[in-house]
């Protein structure tokens, strides 16, 4: 394990900003924090980059414990590297300064070489001697990348690193840069609100809210398995439909039975609260669960569409007025207000016991 | 700014349309003659360094010049290096770091603003002089007799640096405050420790305005008349005076001007290329603010250190000033406080509606008239903060008498007219704080955005209409900040006021100097109490600008 956090917390004026968080990262892996603003993702990172105390657990960097409660191993002497929301370039510095800042106390010949080789890797030969405020926003991202990956950096913490850039440049420059971590065998963590980022970027993701970590998984899991319900209603798209369970892997919902025989996931029978026959509970439906299919005696009333290109996403309604969302491929265009035929194709059935 | 689109050109609003075809360059015309009031006195010194007068330069370069030329040398150094070390120190460790107080520091550093340079300096002597109350004291309890002298070079210095490096620490804490803790940080994960990292990073970031901040501060020093006066220090501000007084020649004192003009141009110079490098450096957005936390000694050696300033430079000046308030009041505050009261208020009052009204015509004469006419015109209109007061002075008064002179020989008037009136000294008023008016209604103005025009047009309201209801109300606030300020400037101002009034028309600032010039601290203590009190205004608008 390159870095572990073990129930760390963190409060700050008698508020907690961090509960209980631990979670571990394998050298070369990409982690990524994924929540809502405010949720307290941006405080883990400057809790591991050693800028803010924590006052409960431990913080352990390549075997060697770096923060405890009293503790703070200063920022300088950790070697990790931290690529900054709004790049935090120096703005009297060109940018082969700004690159070759962290390598102080080398040779100018290898520091050059150093600066060269980072240019050459974020493709940006050719703009040593321009000034941060000449560059485009992904170039400036480019140069604070290269900026912390210079000093060879332990771990590298990137927070929200790409929200200063229009929706396009993001997502290439998401992979882009994952590239050129996994090229560089970098450990990194990655904050970021959006998921799609985070699919992007992350090998593991871990789902914050309230200061807690809700669910460390592979983005496959976050969406097909999510842990509780907050993880499913900000991953991804869906509804949830009252459920009665009939026995451990049988329940039944208004648009017929659900099977869940899965082998290696988790059963019905293992969920808390739905041992026992005739429980009700909320299922949760994704939108490609529900099939559109003419054949299908299953109907359902048109209510809103949105037009994706590849897709449209049909919200429908069920004759018992419950909604459902479906991604129907475009071509198949119907008039709202029609109804239209459905079947379930549930391959991963995920039950939360109802509120009360 | 853009040009309006065809379609709101021809909309039908007649009222907007026809007042601009009307009169198509009378916006331009106002602000050419804005900046002709600036214009015309700096023009009229610089000439007088054009045509030297032979027997007055071998005078000033025999017996005055190089005494003048080093004495203000040293002192422009060493209030530099002073306000740069005190105010880049005082910011740097109150915007980054976290010791007792240091909420309460970051705003009272300021109050030193309130008290004019020429308080503090005869404050200064009052109490450190041969017969003051330290020295005295010294000699009777340990016999101390050696005292370095306080009417010297390093007084003068030491009297500045403390009334004028609140410029640099204001300039200087907003630098650091919204990037100073950041770079930190980034200079930290590099691997530099927070010390390394403030001389690396922080401070190069800041140079544009902590060189800003000491610019102004050196234009106050170079502007300076009272200070240098109290402390006997011959700079070409009190040479001026002399020579217009004491030896009333206009020539020697426009000479001496014309000197002056140049080096005051320098500064000028020097202060707009670093306002235009602050534009591009702007680095990073506030972000999470973490304070260093300073082990118990050092943060406490921080404590005593602000506190220290702020005793040298606001308290110990405004309790000695009460104390001596105390002893005179008695027989000092009666009809003749109230008359310096008055005047001092009367010309503050006209200065700061003046300064209003013309400050908004030359902005929005720029807004109506986008181009560089007008951005030529609004840059020379408000060079005026940069002009000393004994050289404005002298330039306005020279074309006054002039057209006097012409008025007398084609026989319209008998006697001079204008150059015993108000006029001049409000002219000079008017140029010198133009800028001080300026810069807040100009700023507002830009955030009335051509859109806002459009709505209202496109609401029915525009022409008069328009300014009335939209303009005036959202420039509002900012016309009062702007008079607030020259309102407050022209209370506190010396020079101008000595040189121009007309006979009669003693302010409170004039009594200091009278006072002062007699040795009687203690008689000069009630009217600089009330310019203190009134200085307080500003910088109490001014925290609370900064604390939104």
């Amino acid at each position: 394990m390159l870095l572990e956090l073990k129930h760390v917390s963190q409060s700050y004026n008698s508020r907690t900003v961090l509960r209980n968080l631990s979670f571990a990262l394998d050298a070369g892996e990409i982690g990524c924090l994924l929540g809502p603003s405010g949720c307290g993702k941006t405080t883990v990172l400057r809790a591991i980059a050693g800028f803010e105390p924590i006052t409960n657990g431990e913080i352990i960097l390549n075997g060697q414990q770096v923060s405890s409660p009293g503790f703070t191993m200063p920022a300088e002497k950790r070697r990790i590297g931290m690529v900054f929301q709004d790049y935090a370039l120096f703005p009297h510095l060109n940018v082969t300064a700004n690159v070759g800042f962290g390598l102080h106390g080398q040779p100018r010949t290898q520091r050059n070489k150093r600066v060269d080789e980072l240019l050459h890797t974020v493709g940006l030969e050719g703009s040593g001697l321009a000034y941060p405020h000449e560059l485009s926003g992904g170039q400036q991202q480019r140069v604070a990348l290269a900026r912390a990956l210079a000093p060879c950096p332990n771990l590298l913490l990137m927070d929200e690193p790409f929200s200063n850039l229009d929706v396009d440049l993001r997502e290439r420059l998401s992979l882009e840069v994952r590239d050129i971590l996994k090229q560089q065998g970098t450990t990194a963590i990655v904050v970021t609100h959006d998921q799609h980022e985070a699919f992007a970027m992350g090998d593991v993701i871990g789902v914050m809210q309230n200061g807690e970590i809700q669910q460390w998984d592979k983005a496959y899991n976050l969406y097909h398995v999510p842990a509780n319900r907050f993880v499913a209603d900000f991953v991804g798209q869906g509804v949830f439909l009252p459920g009665k369970v009939l026995n451990t892997n049988q329940v039944e919902i208004e648009l017929g039975l659900l099977y869940c025989e899965i082998p290696g996931n988790r059963t019905l029978a293992e969920r808390k609260g739905i041992k026992c026959k005739n429980t009700t509970v909320e299922v949760l439906l994704r939108p490609d669960d529900i099939v559109h299919d003419d054949a299908s005696p299953l109907l359902a009333l048109v209510e809103h569409k949105a037009f994706r290109g590849a897709d449209i996403l049909y919200t429908l309604r069920l004759p018992s007025g419950n909604r459902v969302l479906s991604l129907v491929p475009s071509h198949h265009v119907h008039a709202i207000g029609e109804q239209i035929g459905i079947r379930l194709e549930v391959d991963h059935v995920i039950t939360f016991p109802v509120d009360s | 700014m853009h040009h309006l689109p065809k379609s709101t050109v021809k909309a039908p609003t007649a009222g907007a349309f026809t007042f601009k075809f009307r009169f198509p360059s009378g916006w331009t015309i106002t602000a050419i003659f804005i900046a002709s009031l600036t214009l015309i006195p700096v023009t009229v010194v610089m000439c007088s360094l054009l045509t030297p007068e032979r027997e007055i330069w071998s005078h000033l370069l025999q017996f005055q010049l190089p005494e003048l030329i080093s004495n203000t040398f040293w002192l422009v150094l060493g209030v530099g290096l002073g306000v740069v070390l005190l105010g880049v120190s005082l910011a740097w460790i109150t915007a980054v770091c976290e010791f007792p107080g240091r909420r309460y520091f970051s705003w009272a550093l300021l109050l030193p603003l309130a008290i004019p340079a020429y308080v503090t300096a005869f404050v200064a002597i009052g109490l450190l002089d041969f017969i003051g109350p330290i020295q005295t004291l010294a000699r009777e309890w340990w016999g101390l007799t050696e005292f370095p002298p306080i009417r010297s070079r390093g007084g003068v210095i030491a009297v500045m640096t403390l009334a004028l490096y609140p410029y640099v620490y204001l300039i200087t804490r907003n630098a650091f405050s919204t990037q100073g803790r950041q770079a930190l940080e980034v200079a930290q994960s590099l691997g530099l420790s927070p010390t390394v990292g403030f001389f690396r990073v922080a401070l190069p970031m800041a140079r544009p305005w902590i060189a800003g901040g000491a610019m102004l501060a050196l234009m106050e020093t170079l502007a300076d008349f009272g200070t240098v006066a109290i402390f006997n220090y011959d700079t070409f501000t009190t040479a001026i005076y002399k020579a217009w007084f004491s030896l009333f020649s206009l020539q020697a004192a426009s000479q001496l001007a014309s000197i002056l003009i140049v080096f005051v141009l320098v500064v000028l110079l020097a202060e707009q290329q670093t306002r235009t490098r602050m534009n591009y450096t702007q680095a990073g957005k506030h972000s999470v603010q973490a304070r260093i936390h300073l082990s118990s000694t050092c943060a406490w050696m921080a404590t005593g250190y602000c506190f220290a300033v702020l005793t040298l430079g606001f308290i110990v000046p405004v309790t000695q000033l009460l104390l001596w308030t105390l002893e005179i009041i008695g027989q000092d505050f009666d009809v003749r406080y109230f008359d310096f009261f008055w005047h001092s208020l009367i010309l503050a009052t006209f200065s700061a509606l003046l300064a209003g009204s013309f400050s908004l015509l030359l902005s929005y004469s720029s807004r109506q008239r986008p181009g560089l006419a007008l951005r030529i015109a609004s840059r020379i209109a408000t060079i005026g903060y940069a002009l000393p007061g004994t050289v404005l002075a002298v330039g306005a008064f020279v074309p006054v008498a002039w057209l006097d002179n012409r008025l007398i020989a084609m026989g319209w008037i008998q006697t001079p007219l204008l150059q015993g009136s108000l006029m001049v000294m409000l002219t000079a008023y008017l140029i010198r704080f133009l800028a001080v008016a300026h810069s807040p209604i100009d700023s507002q103005m830009h955030r009335i955005t051509r859109n806002v025009d459009e709505a209202s047009r496109s609401l029915g309201i525009s022409g008069s209409r328009l300014i009335a209801r939209v303009h005036l109300p959202m420039l509002s606030g900012s016309l009062l900040t702007a008079a607030t300020l020259v309102f407050v400037d022209v209370m506190k101002e010396m020079p101008i006021t000595l040189m121009t009034r007309p006979f009669g028309w003693d302010t409170l600032a004039v009594r200091v100097f009278e006072m002062t010039a007699a040795g009687e601290w203690n008689r000069a203590a009630l009217p600089a109490i009330s310019l203190v009190l009134i200085g307080l205004v500003p910088v109490i608008l001014l925290t609370r600008y900064r604390s939104r």
